[in-house]
């Protein structure tokens, strides 16, 4: 346990430091702490799926950002109504951390899940499937409807993109700044 | 970084490595997928990593050698072609009964040829995640810097 708290301090500070940071390529390299101190945590908790999943999309994530952030310096509007803001805020992280401790109330404590349906999966799954890896045979045998759905969010997010991004709009777009300058 | 066609991309240095390590990527990769059920890792990561070998090879090369490789409308087909074929095999639960009905033969446990359908799942998610992925790489960073350059 002490090991998982430290991670989660050290993940903490990453968050922080990421947001407060000027500089915006620093602020994504403290991301991306964050995020590998995220796929060690699941390596500790003996989830490596989960683990070999985080490292890549956070390697991709990262090469994403550094590649459109590097070239772009963002302007930082801190002034107007900021005591407002502040008092906003604290508001409604008080009320946030108050629900959230009613919610947790009521969890199982941690490293002891309700084996509800998970023991079925865990004493028939080596028959029912014969996969050396449940947890691939849960999300493609057993729970393959949810991965269908999964699939057609990732497909229609791609053709979202894409259609934004598509040259024939922005061809337009640059045609209408132009004009307007 | 110079603009001309002969020396696009970066320097021979990173050339020379990305063309000794981009192949291991790739093969990594496609163990992770075809691995899915034996061992750690399945359709989803094994895509990412393909995904990442291509985008590493076109980060060292430049767009056009990446593109050559790999065009662009047969990123759009293949990427639709893995989400048919994910949507196929849920559609051929039907010859034996029902959506998603696994009848394919299941092997022993530990082989590489066991666990019904899991092992085509695992390459139709592969197909579509990472060709998904590279495309929204395309798009979204490459194609923007290029309308920037021409101005």
């Amino acid at each position: 346990m002490l090991e998982l708290n430290i991670l989660l301090i050290f993940m903490i500070l990453g968050a922080i430091i990421a947001l407060e940071v000027k500089d915006l390529l620093s602020a994504v390299v403290a991301l991306g702490a964050s995020g590998l101190g995220l796929c060690v945590v699941f390596l500790i908790l003996k989830a490596p799926d989960l683990a070999i999943t985080q490292l890549v999309v956070e390697i991709l994530c990262l090469i994403i950002l550094i590649r459109a952030t590097i070239k772009k310096d963002l302007p930082f509007s801190t002034s107007g109504r900021w005591i407002f803001n502040t008092i906003v805020s604290f508001v409604f992280i008080i009320i946030f951390l108050y629900l959230g401790y009613l919610a947790i109330k009521d969890l199982p404590p941690f490293g002891y899940p309700i084996m509800r349906v998970s023991q079925f999966y865990l004493d028939h799954a080596k028959e029912l499937v014969r996969s050396a890896n449940l947890v691939s045979s849960i999300i493609l045998n057993f729970r393959a409807y949810d991965t269908l759905g999964e699939a057609t969010v990732l497909f229609a997010s791609v053709v979202g993109v894409m259609t934004v991004m598509r040259k024939k709009g922005r061809k337009k777009l640059e045609e209408k700044e132009e004009d307007e300058l | 970084m110079s603009c001309d066609n002969k020396h696009k991309g970066m320097t021979l240095i990173v050339k020379t490595i990305t063309r000794l390590t981009v192949g291991l990527i790739l093969l990594y990769g496609l163990y992770i997928t075809l691995h899915g059920h034996i061992s750690p890792g399945g359709g989803f990561a094994g895509g990412v990593i393909v995904a990442i070998s291509f985008i590493h090879l076109m980060l060292a090369f430049g767009r056009e050698e990446a593109l050559r490789i790999l065009p662009k409308s047969f990123i759009a087909v293949l990427e639709s072609v893995g989400a048919l074929l994910f949507l196929g095999i849920a559609i051929l639960g039907f010859m034996g009964g029902y959506f998603f009905l696994d009848w394919f033969s299941k092997g022993k446990p530990f082989e590489l040829f066991s666990a019904g359908s899991i092992i085509f799942s695992n390459i139709a998610i592969a197909l579509k995640v990472g060709l998904g992925l590279f495309g929204i790489f395309l798009v979204l960073i490459l194609l923007k810097f290029t309308s920037k350059d021409e101005q």
